[in-house]
């Protein structure tokens, strides 16, 4: 036993070094599992595959909207009346919480497309319907915690933080958008 | 006693009011761990290794998997096709599978070879028997999930056992089924059976802890711990050696997953199932097949079933037949030789059970069978009035005072 | 002690190990059943560093295209997944839109749309029905796992589709039946699917039964397995590392023994 200490004293070193980064290298093993494990959740290359789809619009009417599915989340497609278009670009962004103009928006000024999803807490707005209550900006207005949107989309009054998302889209042709 | 051996405050304060930490000291750290166990008692905790590696792969896939007739043969191969890494948790459950049983095996021949379920560890052994039948049916439902046609075939087979008991097997069968063919419905119970009954398994396993824990692990000697001169801490000697045996073992498993990952399973489960056609040659998974042989070597539907299940229940009875006070083989030379017998016997019945049931097949069936119940059924209770033991050694520390071979250590011993 | 015990390990778990991969063996044999033999070709996606060959997997999809798929399915292929035998997006958009898919209108009617990437492979026959019926009651099976659903798959498919010989005098051939030696049985439902210029290669290989045959199934061979170069790749490292760490443990286990051992 005695004559033992005394060889442990001199190795004491190496010893610590070999038997931590053996520790070290089983961490570094578990830690890389997982990956794996976690990533999984994430969204597989079939869902992401279904990321586009197109829009018909060529029997929207004038201050019609439809509501089309895209990643299994309601889009809005609205034609918009000369009216909306005015009241949405003459408005001064100063007082907004997200100061967006609605050039930036909305590309084709009669037709505004919208992830129909409020930034609050991702329940879908009202004022697609024309009976629908579209809140004091006239444009949607989500009935869970009540949150105003305006012509344009932008937040005007309520909880929610950001505009209504806008989702990235072209026109294919003058009557076919293709979203994603 | 000292007060407390934690140092951190937290720990401390958790530890004062809920000594959890200091069970975890006692019993993992601590914990006196015979001196000269080999690599088979490596066994044990590869065993744990394998079923927490099940559990957390297989959690994983439920997220993914669907349980019904018309999707879980889809799902499957959206997980291997689309599922972000999904082959991989996909081929580590499904060899992970067969890994388990041969961890599990080699821990069961182990316990056989060294005595380990004798007194005072019967109950322990007891609870180990109880894990491989829980394990057999987890598996057994498991592999009905990805609805191949051996999941499909496979379960009709099993299930169609229990038609074989008087009276009541037909209704039996149906209410297993939950219809009169294996579908929809068997399929839904078959899941949520196969996820529920692992964490049956991890219970048991912690009675089976706790049993060991009572005593304290067996040793390649078989005689009982005599003070702390034949036993280290569990932490550092034996958590060491846990993690290179679980390097190794995860080599041969890595090799088996990323290079041969259907090298255990059958091509026919690729072809979903179809309950008008029945493969030409259906075979159970390869920790299956000694059971399967024994089944297929009774002649008779009932005998079969029940033979096939008494092979199983024989083990809980083990205790019981071998009369002999002497633990580990090394001291029992005649109890040594049948033990290898009895190993290649149960190779055999793996193999006769791959075989298709015929001509020489279910000859060697029948004699592989009758031996492995003569093992356990007559020489094990008899073997003691005709076996002339060794000598034991005094202690553990002896043999190894003695020189580093048991051998050694005997004729040491003898001149005294 | 430990020089026995480890010992007793090496050589007994030698044993254990070399029985159980006897049983294994034993069992994927057994599972190739029949007595036939296929010849045993050099694929390039063979062994622990094998990968697929591209250009051999192109010309294979187009035999797949213009030969197979007029009954044979690969429902759990995409479309999309195409992009890794080495196509671009417009080439994998333009070969799905020659093909049409069902779909609902915003009338409720069901009409044909073209593909897209992201649909799956589209099947010749709407049902298995309407396949066996199309084929003499013979149900052409779905190609999307065959080389993983056959034992020997890739040996097995190319000799299949280069098995159709002159059936032996004494065999009867009953009609819509044709002779294959690499059949099980001899007798199969599909005519001879391949003969010389059945396709025309446009990177110039001659296109004979042999090469059609090799190329296809190296199409079907990575359709079966998408993943394996994946996971050859990910499995040389996960190797090396648990070499390393298999090396630095057994040396920390020596060192952490040493006094005990000494005693």
């Amino acid at each position: 036993m005695s004559n033992k200490s005394k060889s442990k004293n001199k190795n004491e070193g190496k010893r610590d070094f070999l038997i931590v980064s053996t520790y070290a290298m089983a961490g570094i093993g578990a830690a890389a599992v997982a990956w794996p494990l976690i990533d999984q959740m994430n969204p597989a290359a079939d869902t992401l595959a279904l990321a586009s789809t197109e829009v018909d619009i060529s029997s929207l009417e004038e201050g019609q909207a439809i509501t089309v599915t895209w990643r299994g989340k309601p889009v809005f497609v609205r034609h918009r009346t000369p009216e909306e278009i005015k009241l949405a670009k003459d408005v001064s962004l100063d007082d907004m919480r997200h100061p967006e103009t609605d050039e930036e928006r909305v590309p084709n000024e009669k037709f505004i497309v919208l992830v129909g999803v409020c930034t609050h807490l991702g329940c879908v707005p009202l004022g697609q319907k024309s009976g629908d209550v579209k809140g004091q900006y006239g444009g949607w207005f989500c009935p869970c915690h009540g949150s105003h949107y305006d012509h344009s989309g932008r937040i005007r009054k309520g909880p929610a933080p950001t505009n209504l998302e806008v989702p990235s889209y072209k026109f294919l042709s003058n009557n076919v958008i293709k979203i994603g | 006693m000292s007060k407390s051996k934690f140092k951190n405050p937290v720990v401390k304060w958790i530890d004062y009011r809920l000594p959890i930490f200091s069970f975890m000291d006692h019993e993992l750290n601590h914990y006196p761990t015979p001196k000269n166990l080999n690599y088979f008692w490596n066994f044990g905790s590869l065993a744990g290794f394998a079923l927490v590696t099940m559990i957390v792969s297989g959690i994983v896939l439920s997220m993914n998997y669907t349980a019904h007739v018309d999707y879980a043969f889809d799902s499957v191969e959206r997980i291997m096709r689309d599922v972000n890494h999904g082959w991989l948790i996909r081929y580590i459950h499904m060899n992970g599978a067969s890994f388990f049983f041969i961890v599990v095996y080699i821990h069961i021949f182990r316990g056989l070879y060294y005595g380990s379920y004798k007194a005072p560890r019967e109950l322990l052994w007891i609870l180990g028997v109880l894990i491989l039948l829980l394990m057999m049916a987890t598996a057994f439902m498991g592999y009905v999930l990805p609805w191949g046609q051996m999941s499909f075939w496979g379960a009709t087979v099993i299930t169609n056992l229990f038609s074989a008991i008087p009276f009541v097997g037909e209704s039996i069968v149906t209410w297993l089924w939950g219809g009169f063919s294996v579908d929809n419905s068997t399929l839904n119970r078959f899941f949520s059976l196969h996820f529920v009954l692992p964490f049956v398994i991890v219970g048991v396993v912690i009675l089976h802890l706790i049993a060991l824990h009572r005593f304290g692990s067996n040793n390649p000697i078989g005689i009982d711990v005599r003070g702390t001169q034949d036993t280290v801490p569990f932490s550092p000697y034996y958590t060491i050696k846990d993690l290179f045996g679980l390097s190794v073992f995860l080599s041969f498993f890595a090799a088996a997953v990323f290079f041969f990952p259907n090298f255990m399973g059958h091509p026919d489960n690729y072809i979903e199932a179809n309950p008008m056609v029945t493969p030409a040659h259906i075979v159970p998974e390869w920790y299956f097949l000694p059971f399967y042989a024994i089944l297929r070597a009774i002649p008779d539907k009932l005998g079969g079933v029940l033979f096939m299940f008494g092979a199983i229940a024989v083990l809980f009875v083990l205790p019981w037949l071998d009369r002999s006070p002497v633990r580990s083989s090394q001291f029992r030379p005649i109890f040594k030789i049948f033990f290898w017998i009895l190993f290649l016997d149960c190779i055999l019945l793996g193999y006769l059970g791959a075989m298709p049931a015929e001509g020489i097949y279910v000859i060697l069936s029948r004699i592989a069978t009758a031996y492995y119940f003569f093992h356990f059924l007559i020489l094990f209770p008899l073997l003691p009035y005709i076996e002339k033991t060794k000598p034991l050694p005094i202690s553990i520390s002896e043999p190894i005072l003695g020189g580093g071979s048991t051998a050694s250590a005997f004729a040491v011993r003898e001149k005294k | 002690m430990n020089r026995v015990s480890s010992c007793f390990f090496s050589r007994n778990i030698l044993k254990l190990f070399f029985s159980l991969v006897i049983i294994c063996s034993s069992n994927s044999s057994f599972a190739a059943g029949e007595k036939i033999s296929y010849p045993q070709l050099n694929w390039s996606f063979a062994g622990i560093l094998g990968t697929f060959d591209r250009t051999s997997q192109q010309r294979g999809l187009q035999v797949y295209k213009e030969v197979c798929s007029g009954c044979h399915g690969m429902r759990l292929l995409a479309y999309r997944n195409l992009k890794s035998i080495g196509y671009n997006d417009d080439e994998i958009k333009a070969f799905a839109a020659e093909n049409t898919v069902n779909t609902i209108n915003d009338d409720g009617e069901i009409v044909e749309r073209p593909a897209r990437p992201s649909d799956k492979f589209v099947s010749p026959y709407p049902n298995d029905k309407a396949a066996r019926a199309a084929n003499g009651g013979a149900y052409p099976p779905d190609l999307s796992l065959i080389v993983k659903a056959r034992p020997d798959g890739a040996n097995y498919l190319h000799a299949l589709l280069t098995g159709y010989v002159e059936a032996p005098a004494e065999k009867n051939v009953p009609d819509g039946m044709y002779y294959n030696k690499y059949y099980s049985g001899n007798l199969i439902g599909m005519p001879q699917p391949l003969y010389d210029d059945g396709v025309e290669y446009a990177d110039g290989t001659k296109a004979t039964p042999y090469q059609m045959a090799k190329d296809v199934t190296a199409f079907l061979a990575w359709a079966s397995e998408p993943e394996m170069e994946d996971r050859k790749r990910l499995g040389i490292s996960v190797m090396l590392f648990l070499l390393l760490l298999t090396a630095l443990s057994y040396f920390a286990m020596k060192q952490i023994w040493a006094p005990i051992k000494k005693q």
